[in-house]
């Protein structure tokens, strides 16, 4: 599902200029480029957790890239060993 | 519920402060996303966000001292957090790193060739697919074309339309999709097609329905029109007598399919001039039908 940009900074509660910066520093990577940018519901659920870790958690802006570069990490850890202890599933299948 | 001043570990009379200080403490041990595939932490960390929601807020916080309120149903739980997506996303996707156990392909042993074997997979694994829209012009439709998308990046894909093409066909372009993100091949682009309606075609199946209007003189005498086809014009023999509604058939004028081609059904409409005309106006003054004329006859009997 495609979110525009428009309707990607209502759901998130975030202002142009928040937005950029993050797309900037690389913690959101829509698809697309300008007009024609698009935004996923994993895309959604990531700048919430941004807002968690930097409203409700108090980590700084330096500490927000040290700690989603992790979590990529960690998801790519666990999906790496997902498909070792499920050879059959098909982790190239796309989905949300 | 747990009482909420156990669940974040502080005292009845803990500042707002105190409360925001234990929440973050434990939030940031707790948080779902920092604990994928931790169910016990998710669980215990609605508990505390719950909890914190109710204490946070004074005016909670001072009815549910005073027992007014009970500690369930504070916060709304989030439907889904981000680990959740993280756990769908496809091999190869704008957050999917694998550096953390790139060492360990290196050495020899069985699982180091195992993490080999699913790098090699996602290396291979495909682009995705992409879809687009594309509206094609009736007449098209039928008779086939080639068109041309232009492409959100500024680049074009050209796409042949096969005749006879019909509303919601997906047209599969293998290879014109999104790259591989490693050495696979790329993805297809996947067009759907809509079919802008025409002025005075309309298409059932494989025939093209046609209203065609004649005059007055060519529907009672009869006689040769000319009408539209999608191939071309062609003459049309009106028979005698022909009314509004009468069908004549057009064999083999529809659309192309594998044996042969659908018809053009052409449904006749008798037309009256668009000016008042004296001369047929004095005609039919002086015109007596023959009983029996009642067009109404079967209504109003």
């Amino acid at each position: 599902m495609n979110i525009t940009r428009l309707e990607f900074l209502s759901l998130a509660g975030l202002d142009q200029e928040t937005l950029d910066i993050w797309i900037e520093e690389q913690w959101l990577v829509p698809t697309g480029a300008g007009e024609e940018v698009a935004f996923s519901k994993a895309d959604l659920a990531r700048a919430q957790l941004i807002l968690d870790l930097l409203e409700e958690l108090g980590v700084n802006s330096e500490g927000v890239g040290v700690i989603l570069h992790l979590v990529d990490q960690v998801h790519g850890l666990r999906s790496a060993m997902a498909s070792l202890l499920e050879p059959g599933r098909n982790k190239n299948q796309s989905s949300g | 519920m747990k009482d909420p001043y156990e669940t974040l570990g502080i005292a009845r009379d803990a500042t707002s402060d105190g409360i925001r200080r234990a929440y973050r403490r434990l939030a940031k041990t707790l948080h779902p996303d920092l604990n994928p595939g931790n169910k016990a932490s998710e669980e215990r960390f609605k508990e505390v966000a719950a909890a914190n929601a109710l204490l946070s807020d004074p005016d909670k916080r001072k009815r549910f001292d005073a027992g007014e309120i009970d500690a369930s149903g504070a916060e709304k739980p989030r439907q889904r957090y981000y680990k959740d997506y993280a756990a769908e996303a496809p091999a190869g996707g704008p957050y999917d790193n694998r550096s953390g156990f790139a060492d360990f392909a290196d050495t020899d042993d069985l699982f180091a060739q195992l993490f080999r074997e699913q790098a090699q997979r996602q290396r291979r694994a495909p682009g995705a697919d992409l879809r687009y829209r594309l509206a094609v012009d009736f007449l098209d439709a039928i008779t086939g074309a080639s068109k041309r998308i232009t492409l959100p990046d500024g680049g074009t894909l050209n796409v042949s339309i096969p005749s006879g093409i019909e509303e919601g066909q997906t047209l599969r372009l293998r290879g014109k999709g999104a790259p591989s993100a490693g050495e696979g091949v790329a993805g297809d682009a996947l067009v759907e097609i809509s079919i802008v309606p025409h002025r005075f075609y309309t298409r059932v199946g494989d025939d093209i329905h046609l209203e065609l209007p004649i005059t007055l003189s060519e529907a009672v005498l009869g006689g040769r029109v000319k009408a539209p086809t999608p191939s071309g014009p062609v003459m049309l023999a009106v028979p005698k007598g022909s009314n509004t509604g009468a069908v004549l058939r057009l064999k083999g004028k529809g659309v192309a399919r594998r044996n042969g081609h659908g018809d053009v059904l052409v449904t006749l409409k008798v037309a009256l001039p668009l000016e008042p005309d004296p001369e047929l106006e004095a005609f039919l003054t002086k015109w007596t039908p023959r009983p029996g004329y009642d067009p109404r006859r079967e209504m109003l009997s």
